[in-house]
């Protein structure tokens, strides 16, 4: 008879057990390792360089969240996806994080059930043209033969502002970056359409930059951000405080050189001793964080302003929108309180 | 316990419970996986519906053989992708089939440069993947031939570039329907006269020659027909307009890429396939034929390929089928086919993968069912009566 | 002239006419015996020249082997720019394996060689005791490339890649698979409706849907079979598909093999009160794997070819490491270069292991003969 109980007991135990699901941060701790959805490869947001190592705006954000769940940025496993892949990849859990220039839209937050966690890059889409072409103005598109990334919101911006405008074109499909580059280098389509971002850095990979133009049409609004699965709001917040404790420190003129100097003494600007761990901030257990979360992030990847410098002022990309808002730009960081 | 026992011991009766269990555990096995699917998706918060097909797809397709716009519903989309698999299937098979028969009979000519030539060919498109095969030949052709503005003109009226081929359309005007009476006039007459033929034959011995006599007439009466009604059919010959060249009949690259590659690399399957058929046959065979003095022609279509398409059709058939098969590796090149539209960017735009990939798996289901149906019929009829 | 007198049947024979023998006469027979022949023959002379010619410059005359970038290569010489596969060899053969832990990809590859011989070669000396090796080779290959016990480093599976992913994903799709394919294979030989109904639905969904969209339900669905919460690397659905996937085309293989064997085998075994699992153990599996073998090295080597569609979803074998390559911008462009490197690859192995293939059914043949 005891047994018996004792064996209800145990089954009872498991079943509980099992229908308890371990939260996200539990499982990138318990690996020691988080997993990050990248792009296949987008010069400046995210492609290997010849030794092997992933680098670029994207990239950093993925370190920056490891650096701050697990103390050290290098903890990032980098999985793959073309624009198609992206979603379905994160919903069958190949990564925490999906950081993959990932434009935020309604159907894509509700009905995909993802959870959008802010905007780290505001873009738009642009076309890309040879000079050779004689194009001044993507209204004289008529016609042409246009790439485009399937699976992203530009296939859909495209279709609307073509037929908008009562023009006909060609759409010559492909999958990723690289593609694109290989067909619009080879003559495959005339245009190449996608976020300017992405046209800044395809342009800048070319050895003949003066030979092409990005057309002056910004079609569309694509605030661009990280991405999580839904249901789980811890995790979800510790991935945007992260990208909002990169760009406090922007804003605090905190950077990877003065950040171990600025923890370590008393500062004026209370909001720094809060960020970096001197004084208490109210909360902050309950992500699960250590107090040397932000230390941890600014130090081994930078703030905002030095990942957007070192990976995108060589495209020539220009802050913009993606200022501070203090610089005329957009972002506006929430309070460390 | 004894009459357990019995039961288990009675071939017939442990012969059910055996089934009975197997069954119990393959339905416990499919439950399990359906609850576990209902589990997840109720924790993504998901549901499973087909709702979304009917809604307006968004995306442009830039091949479809009927009317689309971004309009148009998923539902339409796939359909024009399973069409575009559909013709990339038939130019495939059409050019695999006419290489890979005359690559097999070269095999076995008794030219040593020829034969060696064809060797080569078949183990180096058979030992590389096909998805190579068609990435190389897309590589190529958008590589290598000129910007449209630059394109290879054939007698001004046909056009090669970079952005495919462009060759005339026909046009048909009032009085057409006299050339289509006309052409199944000479179809019926051809087939009777045929059967015809083949009586007199068997009955007499005397020959006709049947396929020259048929394929005038085919070719005479449309032709008789096409100028007795006033010439209805023009050509619309493409032109270099803004970007590309507008009218007339269009090959992408993507498809011309998919048909050649799809076309010779199965072509080297279909020359073993036929090689062997023609080995197959019994060497007595062919003495005898040639004893009793046919001609080599004769030998070789009279007696030879008869009985060697026995043994071909089979392995040709699945041949077949695994271009079509392979043919939704289109989407590496951005050709639209049923893989690419439904069941890639639907799949995509709508986050429904459960549900696209469920409708793309069950019509390539019922595609390759139908044919193997069709082909164990065959089997069937042409299958040797043992005796 | 001489009229020398020979006794009946001793006259010496005469040579062969001067057309039919040496080297004019293989030609002559050979390449010219008639007016289409020779036409033939010219045809492909003409064939060959044009393609030697255009290779033989562009693969290595013209070809630059090393360079900083396309544009270097360019600057040397405008054949081909064999530069981004020397530079990136590494990464073509090991994927982001890291560098120190190289050795164990090493082994295992070379040991395999060893695992392998007893069951390709039947006449190998010793192959019992190599048999013992190729029973526990999977494991140790699994422990040497894995890591995580021994004091080996844990190797994450998103480093795998190039030929190395080639030859894992083919091999343990091929072991896994033959079980299951010999399984289905009885079961479609089955009196039981059930089990045989069960094993042509399988059978037949696999081989009735292309690999790719069942590499689709690996990468974005397997997950949702499994209980909520569960999550194995996409390594192991991307296997465990080929795995199914094979398994179909293996049982049809088998099940030719069983087909194959006389009746009077099977009447002989039940004469003698043999039971199913008796008569299978000892008469048709013995005979239907040894036939089959041949065609299994088939369903291998088109496996081995589909491991290439794994690109599609984002791992990188040697495709994948190309296209990777190719998104560089230092490389842009050298796509030709690139497939074709792979596609020589591909073809070296495959070719290599059609021959075994052809060369043990030979053998075979003459066995039974």
């Amino acid at each position: 008879m005891k047994t018996k109980i004792l064996l209800a007991a145990a089954t009872a135990g498991v079943m509980f057990a099992g229908s308890v699901l371990a939260s996200t941060l539990d499982d990138v701790r318990a690996r020691g390792k988080l997993n990050c959805i990248i792009n296949t490869g987008l010069v400046g947001f995210a492609a290997p360089d010849d030794k092997g190592k992933w680098q670029g705006f994207d990239v950093d954000f993925c370190r920056a969240v490891a650096a701050a769940t697990l103390g050290d940025a290098d903890k990032v496993n980098y999985t793959t996806a073309t624009g198609k892949t992206r979603f379905t990849k994160l919903a069958a859990g190949e990564g925490e994080i999906l950081s993959r220039n990932t434009t935020w839209t309604f159907s894509r937050d509700v009905d995909l059930s993802q959870t959008f966690i802010g905007v780290n890059y505001y873009d738009g889409q642009g076309f890309m043209v040879p000079k050779a072409l004689g194009v001044k103005s993507a209204k004289e598109l008529d016609g042409a033969s246009v790439c485009i990334q399937t699976g992203t919101t530009t296939e859909l911006n495209l279709a609307e502002y073509f037929a908008g405008n009562g023009m006909k074109y060609n759409p010559v499909p492909i999958e990723t970056n690289a593609e694109a580059q290989e067909l619009y280098k080879a003559g495959r389509c005339d245009v190449y359409t996608t976020d300017a971002s992405g046209l800044f850095a395809t342009l800048y990979s070319f050895d003949n930059k003066a030979d092409h133009m990005v057309l002056p049409e910004v079609v569309s609004k694509e605030p661009l951000g990280p991405v999580v699965r839904h249901g789980d709001d811890q995790w979800a917040d510790i991935v945007s405080w992260v990208l909002r404790a990169m760009m406090a420190g922007e804003e605090k003129g905190i950077t990877s050189k003065n950040v171990k100097e600025l923890a370590a003494k008393d500062n004026k600007d209370k909001e720094i001793n809060r960020l970096l761990g001197k004084d208490p901030l109210q909360g902050l257990s309950k992500l699960g964080l250590s107090p040397d979360w932000a230390v941890n992030v600014i130090s081994q990847v930078g703030n905002y302003a030095e990942t957007f410098e070192k990976h995108l002022y060589p495209l020539t990309i220009q802050r913009g929108m993606n200022a501070l808002y203090k610089d005329g730009g957009l972002h506006y960081i929430p309070p460390i309180k | 316990m004894n009459f357990f026992a019995n039961i288990w011991r009675n071939e017939k009766s442990r012969e059910i419970i055996v089934q009975i269990f197997v069954l119990l555990c393959v339905g416990w096995f499919l439950s399990w996986l359906i609850s576990n699917v209902d589990a997840n998706f109720k924790a993504l918060g998901k549901d499973l519906s087909f709702e979304f097909l009917f809604i307006p797809a968004g995306y442009d397709i830039n091949q479809y053989l009927i009317e689309y716009n971004n309009r148009d519903s998923h539902l339409r989309a796939g359909i024009v992708g399973l069409l575009n698999t559909g013709l990339v299937a038939f130019f495939g098979i059409i050019l695999a089939t006419f290489l890979g028969i005359t690559l097999g009979i070269i095999r076995l000519s008794k030219n040593w440069l020829a034969s060696k030539i064809a060797y080569w060919y078949v183990e180096f498109t058979r030992n590389v993947p096909i998805l190579l095969h068609i990435l190389l030949w897309h590589g190529i052709i958008i590589n290598t031939l000129p910007h449209p503005k630059k394109a290879i003109n054939i007698g001004d009226v046909t056009f090669l570039s970079n952005r495919g081929f462009y060759i005339p359309k026909p046009l048909t005007e009032i009085g057409i329907e006299l050339v289509y009476l006309f052409f199944v006039i000479a179809i019926i007459f051809s087939i009777l006269f045929f059967k015809y033929a083949k009586k007199k034959q068997d009955l007499t011995g005397q020959q006709y020659p049947v396929i020259w006599i048929n394929l005038m007439v085919l070719i005479t009466l449309p032709m008789i027909g096409f100028f007795v009604s006033g010439m209805p059919i023009t050509l619309e010959i493409p032109a270099l307009k803004g970007f590309n060249f507008r009218g007339g009949m269009h090959m992408s690259p993507e498809l011309a890429a998919l048909t050649f590659a799809l076309g010779i690399y199965t072509a080297a399957f279909i020359a073993e396939i036929v090689r062997a058929g023609i080995l197959a046959i019994d060497k007595g065979q062919r003495e005898a034929a040639e004893s009793i003095g046919l001609k080599p022609s004769k030998v070789m279509n009279l007696v030879i390929l008869p009985q060697a398409r026995r043994v071909i059709i089979p392995p040709l058939t699945s041949q077949y089928l695994n271009l079509t098969k392979n043919s939704s590796l289109a989407i590496a090149i951005g050709y639209m086919d049923l893989v690419a539209t439904l069941g890639g960017i639907s799949l995509n735009q709508t986050g429904r993968e459960m549900e696209t990939m469920l409708i793309v798996m069950l019509i390539y289901l019922s595609v390759s069912l139908s044919i193997s149906a069709f082909m164990n019929w065959y089997n069937n009829k042409v299958k040797l009566v043992g005796r | 002239m001489s009229s020398k007198t020979y006794k009946p049947g001793s006259y010496p024979d005469l040579p062969p006419p001067a057309g039919t023998v040496g080297v004019y006469g293989w030609i002559k027979m050979n390449l010219f015996s008639s007016i289409s022949n020779s036409l033939l023959t010219i045809l492909s002379f003409v064939l060959l020249y044009y393609l030697i010619d255009g290779i033989i410059g562009w693969f290595f005359l013209d070809a630059v082997f090393d360079a900083d970038s396309k544009i270097e290569c360019r600057k040397i010489n405008d054949g081909a720019c064999w530069a981004v596969i020397t530079r990136r060899v590494g990464q073509f053969v090991y994927g982001f394996y890291p560098d120190a832990e190289r050795w164990r990809i090493d082994i295992s590859f070379l040991t395999m060689f060893i695992a392998f011989a007893p069951l390709l070669y039947p006449d190998l000396p010793k192959r019992k005791w190599l048999l013992w090796f190729s029973g526990i080779y999977p494991i140790m290959a699994f422990i040497l490339i894995n890591g995580g016990i021994l004091g080996l480093s844990k190797i994450e599976y998103n480093l795998f890649g190039g030929f190395m992913l080639t030859v894992i994903l083919g091999v343990s799709g091929i072991v896994c698979s033959l079980p299951i394919g010999i399984l289905l294979a009885l079961g479609r030989q089955s009196k039981l409706t059930v089990v045989r109904t069960l094993s042509v639905c399988f059978i037949e969904f696999m081989r009735g849907v292309p690999l790719i969209t069942l590499l689709f339900v690996a990468s974005s669905m397997l997950n949702y079979f499994m209980p909520p919460g569960t999550n194995f690397s996409i390594l192991v659905r991307v296997i465990i598909m080929f795995t199914f996937f094979s398994a179909a085309y293996i049982a049809e293989v088998i099940r030719g093999g069983i087909q194959a064997i006389p009746k009077g085998q099977y009447e002989a075994a039940d004469a003698l009160g043999m039971n199913y699992w008796q008569k299978t153990r000892f008469i048709t599996l013995p005979q239907a794997l040894k036939i089959s073998i041949p065609g299994i090295v088939n369903t291998f080597i088109g496996l081995y070819k589909d491991t290439t569609l794994v690109v599609v979803i984002g791992l990188l074998d040697p495709l994948g490491i190309g296209r990777a390559a190719l998104a560089d911008t230092k490389w842009n462009g050298l796509s030709t270069e690139t497939y074709l490197f792979v596609a020589l690859f591909f073809f070296v192995s495959c070719f290599a292991m059609s021959r075994y293939s052809l060369w043990l059914e030979n053998k075979l043949n003459t066995d039974n003969k």
